[in-house]
């Protein structure tokens, strides 16, 4: 009976607990409700140990006057600033090593793919030489090496290496002369800014015009020309309205010029060769990966070898480089944050390290410092998404 | 200017001989794979060559634009002679055009880019023209409505249609196929070679390496046989086929034909 049932109508429901359904929704509600007594219990708890220590939470402390000094600041910085203050000088010190980091790797990066896959036997040895040293150091051994082995042994003050009166270094650092502006360097910059709108529309007009007649513009010399010609004839119009402020050497140390400190010169220069080998094994893949068929086709067209790869191998290759840079560009800018180990002040060091060690605001210190890693993270990441989609949809 | 002098007196010396192949090897480490070839194309030749794998065909072809280097002998093409010269290679290369096996069109391009991504960067052609001359070669080849497409949007024998017409943008004086319908389906094979008994029509010159006899037949001026990487025999059609003269020809001729 129950059988001939079957046949003809709707298959029987099973009993509730055995429909995946009704299993997986209330596994679901399980972990959910796990998860916030978890945090719950954390936060409470948290709550409890600050109050039996009686540490206010928070974030008033950012208003107090820090009471400490910052060895390089792009702010104006003195003991007088508030903590809120050293949040913004640690965070443009952590975005300026990070910003001069990628740059730089992805310069070494390219350059040194593509020489570890060049015809020619010493600069590809070169290449591989490097990348294999650089890739399997530790970073932090690196930084090290950087600033104790080749920065800080340099000579002090007193004795440093001086070229021309202008540029002395020393184990503080590389002193240069900074410029000062006076009066009338506007024109300087406006006739720059003039020079730049009228490269823009320079090379517009010779793209144009090689698509309509086939002839090829210098765009480059006479863009080079505008920019560098146009500026200097106002600033010698103007009666060359700029002078150097030159450092001098006074009885222990350097004053006035400007100067790059070694902590970050250790730290950028062991960042960019660090994640560099690592951009250079990514762009390496990348042009292997593009079949060997696609540059043969493209020279027997007649396309050098140049051409070939800058139209034909590199914007292939770029589908599979650009997530692996993505993820290097991440690695470099949380590296920084190692920035701390010879005191270069960056976010971790000044903020998450003298701050809190002030203030005692643990919670609110480490919280801050890890939303701004993961909000830079984070951009980086939807800006080089939004590149590899773009670059994506040329392919179909 | 004394360079381009010299190419056109040689050119002119040489008469109606395009390609040149005089006692040419090549090895392949301690592998000898071309054997004293010695070959003649006339201007307007169409010369099919067959073999069995391994035999050094496609080796021999890809000498003449220089994707293979040969180590001994003379290659002259057109009145340049290969060597290292990186100025001799380009002159050859922008006068002799290629199609592959596997197209390789390139895929981050549309199928008009593809035509004329060489006329522009080598030929230094205005784009608008460039776009022009692709679309003539695109409706020569019956696929002009595709010109907007990716390759990865069409069907093997379209690829090999716009790899056709993307060889011809540049004008060449010579076509070599590397077994242009190996790779496709076989109710493809028939418009690829369609569109090659058309160009041979028109008068190009031609190298084919394919096994496709009736092709052989229509339009080969003459058939080369290799094997062991030698020229074993060359003939024209008919006679190759009808009456071959060293048993290795016969045994491959039986081997192809049987079905």
């Amino acid at each position: 009976m129950a059988d001939e049932k079957r046949t003809v109508s709707e298959p029987a429901k099973p009993a509730l607990w055995r429909r995946p359904a009704v299993r997986s929704v209330f596994f679901q509600i399980l972990l959910v409700a796990g998860i916030v007594y978890f945090g719950n219990t954390i936060f409470q708890n948290t709550l409890n140990n600050l109050e039996q220590r009686g540490i206010s939470t928070g974030f008033g402390f950012l208003d107090q006057e820090a009471g400490f000094g910052i060895l390089m600041t792009l702010l104006p910085f003195d003991e007088t600033h508030t903590y809120g203050r050293t949040f913004l000088v640690g965070l443009l010190n952590t975005l300026l090593v990070a910003g001069l980091g990628i740059f730089f790797a992805t310069l070494i990066g390219f350059v040194m793919g593509v020489a570890r896959l060049s015809r020619n036997w010493i600069i590809s040895r070169l290449a591989t030489i490097y990348i294999e040293i650089f890739r399997n150091i530790p970073l932090l051994l690196q930084i090290l090496f950087w600033y104790f082995a080749v920065l800080r042994p340099l000579p002090g003050p007193r004795q440093s290496l001086i070229l021309n009166d202008t540029f002395y270094l020393s184990n503080r650092g590389l002193y240069m002369p900074s410029p000062v502006y006076e009066q009338g360097f506007w024109l300087v910059m406006v006739a720059l800014g003039i020079a730049t709108v009228a490269s823009i529309l320079i090379a517009r007009w010779a793209h144009k015009r090689q698509e309509a007649t086939g002839q090829q513009f210098h765009t480059v010399i006479t863009v080079i020309g505008l920019v560098i010609g146009l500026p200097l004839l106002a600033f010698l119009v103007m009666g060359m309205p700029l002078s150097w402020d030159f450092p001098v050497l006074q009885r222990f140390n350097m004053a006035g010029g400007m100067v790059i400190i070694p902590e970050l010169a250790a730290l950028l220069v062991a960042l960019s060769i660090y994640t560099g080998a690592f951009i250079a094994e990514a762009v390496r893949s990348g042009i292997l990966a593009v079949s060997h068929g696609q540059t043969e086709a493209a020279h027997a067209l007649g396309l050098r070898p140049g051409s070939t790869l800058r139209l034909v191998v590199i914007p292939q290759a770029l589908r599979v480089i650009i997530p692996q840079l993505t993820s290097q560009y991440l690695n470099l800018t949380k590296n920084s944050s190692l920035a701390t180990a010879i005191g270069y002040p960056d976010l971790v060091a000044v903020f998450a390290g003298t701050t809190l060690n002030q203030t005692g605001q643990a919670v609110e210190v480490i919280a801050m410092t890890m939303a701004v890693y993961l909000a830079i993270s984070l951009s980086i990441s939807m800006f080089m998404n939004w590149y590899n989609k773009r670059i994506q949809l040329v392919e179909r | 200017m004394s360079e381009t002098d010299n190419t056109s007196s040689q050119s002119q010396a040489s008469g109606d001989v395009t390609i040149q192949m005089r006692g040419v090897h090549k090895w392949y480490g301690q592998f000898h794979v071309l054997k004293d070839i010695n070959l003649e194309v006339t201007r307007g030749e169409r010369i099919v060559i067959c073999g069995p794998s391994g035999s050094g065909k496609s080796t021999m072809i890809r000498c003449i634009n220089r994707l293979e280097e040969h180590q001994k002998g003379q290659i002259i093409v057109d009145g340049t002679e290969l060597t290292d010269d990186v100025k001799h290679i380009d002159q050859v290369r922008k006068e002799v055009g290629m199609v592959f096996q596997h197209f390789n069109l390139f895929p981050h391009l549309t199928v008009l880019e593809n035509c004329c991504l060489a006329p522009i960067w080598v030929r230094k052609m205005p784009r608008k023209e460039a776009e022009a001359a692709a679309m003539l070669y695109l409706e020569k080849v019956k696929i002009p409505e595709q010109a907007k497409k990716y390759p990865g949007q069409l069907s093997g024998g379209q690829q090999q249609r716009v790899a056709i017409a993307r060889s011809l943008c540049m004008n060449p004086n010579v076509m070599l196929f590397d077994e242009p319908t190996s790779a496709l389906d076989p109710e493809m094979i028939k418009e690829v070679l369609d569109t090659m008994i058309e160009l041979a029509e028109s008068g190009m010159t031609m190298l084919c390496v394919t096994h496709e006899m009736g092709f052989a037949k229509t339009v080969a001026d003459r058939v080369i046989f290799m094997d062991g990487g030698e020229i074993i025999e060359e003939n024209e059609p008919h006679e190759f086929f009808n009456n071959p003269q060293s048993d290795r020809t016969q045994l491959f001729l039986s081997q192809i034909l049987q079905h």
